[in-house]
């Protein structure tokens, strides 16, 4: 196997009773990469990620973290991984410099206090370091979950849906923290619902539905991200998308109500406002339509979302 | 090891719950003592077996004094402690899991094991110093308020032991006691790792000593059967150290079977921590 395949997972496989939550899942994760591991709510993303720490049993399936079996060596690969699972939970009636000294003593034999003041000036919260946690805002907890994730300076970094309940600068704030830490050097496993999230910020990723491995590879190479959808709200869709189909560099072309869909190559964009322009029409807006949802949804169909 | 117990004890003595069963005890015992003082001794002198004393007997000195009040205090607390024991043990794992911060320590490099162990080893300190806590409190209170002087036990018939006995047997008692509360600790810490909310544990466990304890005291033929087979039967063991002479044999039983019923309810314990997935 490739040393530089830091998680890999070979047919990995949980069953509950008879719900399968995952099946036959075949992963591996680059050295310094960024993985986006994507999926609907219920996919099976929580259940993969608790696997890969240990807190549930694999039914079947191998589990190696760093070119090694996480069964025969969960002591020293933990230790060399940082994670937050789902929401972050702290002992709230504990301050957050205190929560992390219990994390990095369960991590390291002997913690460094230099690194609890390290990583809670990652995530500019030094200055609350003393306060209780349960006074802390739902965004300050949860860079506090990152916080604790990034303590004994972890090689492997598994973040679960980092950015749920987040407001708008919140969860700008923990993306560049995340694109931060991969510049670093961190490899970073990061499981997501929010398709524009995985597009910003992974160069890899999987999609997995109903505990399956629908896709895996680049982002770019999936996405084919040289061509991409525009809407473009336009007068007389009917006859824009007619035009349009007569030249060889439109992809496809589909006319809905006040607007056309248009599939090109994003360097054509000004081609094809020119060539409408003068042909009369009138052009109101261009939008790009996300890619990802649309690659996610032709993937999976929209029902299944 | 010792880390892993620091960090328990740091998050368990940081609980305000922690410090329930300890402030009850210090209430409850110094209104007890009070109320007895104020009742200057009418308590002991009203009972029928007392006046039999009386009447047969020439009674010298203060038998109203700490070690009685202390013997009487470990009657009527002992009753109440299993559930400030319950719920801080029956806290430890159920607890984390409703939090969610299980799953935050069990994703560290320390085995389940060595987390158990740890969480073990504070509910069994906890027990004791429970239990160290009432013998203190109502010992020394007890001689403060009452003085000292030959302890009156009203166990099968009437029995009285010279001071230097008495304190002997309440060396004797007390760790009795506490072995029997760290059984209760022991099913607590079960229960805790049978459900995910912290209620539970605690409910669960109180019914089955309040449960088992009703069957222990009954003199029903068919409870009678049970009986063997009930640790509550054998925690009362500590009330034998104030029988003359000391029934060795009865209390090396007792012991065995408490430590027995321990090492049960641990293993069990264990056994499903070691293999359950974590879902909370």
């Amino acid at each position: 196997m490739n040393s530089d395949i830091v998680l890999y997972t070979g047919r990995l496989t949980k069953r509950f009773k008879n719900v399968i939550a995952v099946e036959d899942l075949d992963l591996s994760v680059s050295r310094g990469d960024i993985f986006g591991f994507l999926g609907p709510n219920g996919a099976g993303k929580s259940t993969t990620i608790r696997m890969l720490l240990g807190l549930i049993r694999p039914t079947d399936g191998e589990i190696r973290l760093f070119n090694r079996s996480l069964e025969n060596n969960r002591k020293d690969l933990l230790g060399r991984i940082g994670a937050l699972v789902e929401k972050p939970s702290f002992y709230n009636y504990l301050s957050a410099r205190r929560n992390l000294e219990i994390f990095a003593t369960l991590t390291n034999r002997r913690p460094d206090p230099r690194d609890i003041d390290r990583v809670l000036d990652i995530v500019a919260l030094l200055h609350r370091a003393d306060d209780k946690v349960k006074t802390y805002s739902h965004g300050m907890k949860q860079r506090l979950g990152v916080a604790q994730a990034l303590l004994g300076n972890p090689e492997l970094i598994i973040l679960d849906e980092p950015t749920a309940g987040l407001d708008p600068k919140g969860i700008k704030e923990i993306r560049r923290l995340i694109i931060e830490l991969a510049q670093q050097g961190l490899t970073v496993f990061l499981s997501s619902h929010i398709l524009h999230e995985v597009e910003q910020m992974c160069r890899n990723m999987a999609i997995i539905n109903k505990g399956r491995l629908v896709v895996h590879g680049g982002v770019k190479e999936l996405l084919n991200s040289d061509s991409d959808i525009f809407s473009v709200k336009v007068d007389r869709p009917g006859e824009a998308a007619d035009l349009l189909k007569t030249r060889e560099w439109v992809e496809s072309v589909e006319a809905l109500s006040g607007a056309i869909t248009v599939k090109i190559k994003e360097q054509q964009v000004p081609v094809m406002t020119e060539l409408l322009v003068q042909s009369g029409f009138h052009i109101f807006a261009i939008q790009p339509q996300r890619s990802l949802e649309n690659y996610f949804l032709s993937l999976l169909g929209a029902d299944n979302v | 090891m010792f880390r892993l117990i620091r960090l328990e004890w740091i998050k368990t003595f940081n609980k305000l719950r922690t410090y329930i069963g300890f402030i009850a005890i210090c209430v409850v015992l110094p209104l007890l003592f009070i109320g007895l003082k104020l009742d200057k001794g009418r308590f002991l002198t009203s009972s029928a077996s007392y006046n039999v004393l009386e009447q047969n007997f020439h009674i010298m000195g203060n038998l109203l004094n700490g070690f009685f009040v202390s013997q009487l205090a470990m009657y009527f607390l002992m009753v109440h402690i299993p559930f400030f024991i319950v719920l801080v043990a029956g806290d430890q794992i159920a607890g984390e899991a409703t939090a969610g911060t299980l799953r935050m320590v069990l994703i560290r490099p320390p085995s389940r094991m060595r987390i158990f162990a740890a969480k073990v080893a504070i509910s069994l300190i906890y027990t004791i110093m429970m239990v160290l806590c009432l013998a203190v409190l109502s010992l020394g209170l007890g001689i403060i308020l009452f003085g000292t002087g030959d302890l009156l036990v009203r166990e099968e018939g009437l029995l009285i032991l010279s001071e230097q006995q008495a304190v002997c047997r309440f060396l004797i008692a007390y760790p009795l006691a506490m072995l029997a509360m760290g059984v209760v600790a022991a099913l607590a810490l079960l229960l805790s790792v049978l459900v995910e909310n912290a209620i539970g544990p605690i409910i669960g466990t109180m019914a089955i000593v309040v449960i088992s304890f009703i069957i222990s005291e009954t003199p029903i033929s068919l409870f009678v059967k049970i009986r063997p087979f009930l640790f509550t039967t054998y925690s009362k063991v500590w009330q034998k150290a104030f029988l003359d002479p000391i029934p060795f044999n009865d209390i090396t039983i007792s012991v065995i079977y408490l430590f027995l019923y321990m090492v049960l309810f641990l293993g069990a314990a264990f056994f499903i921590f070691n293999r359950r997935d974590i879902l909370s």
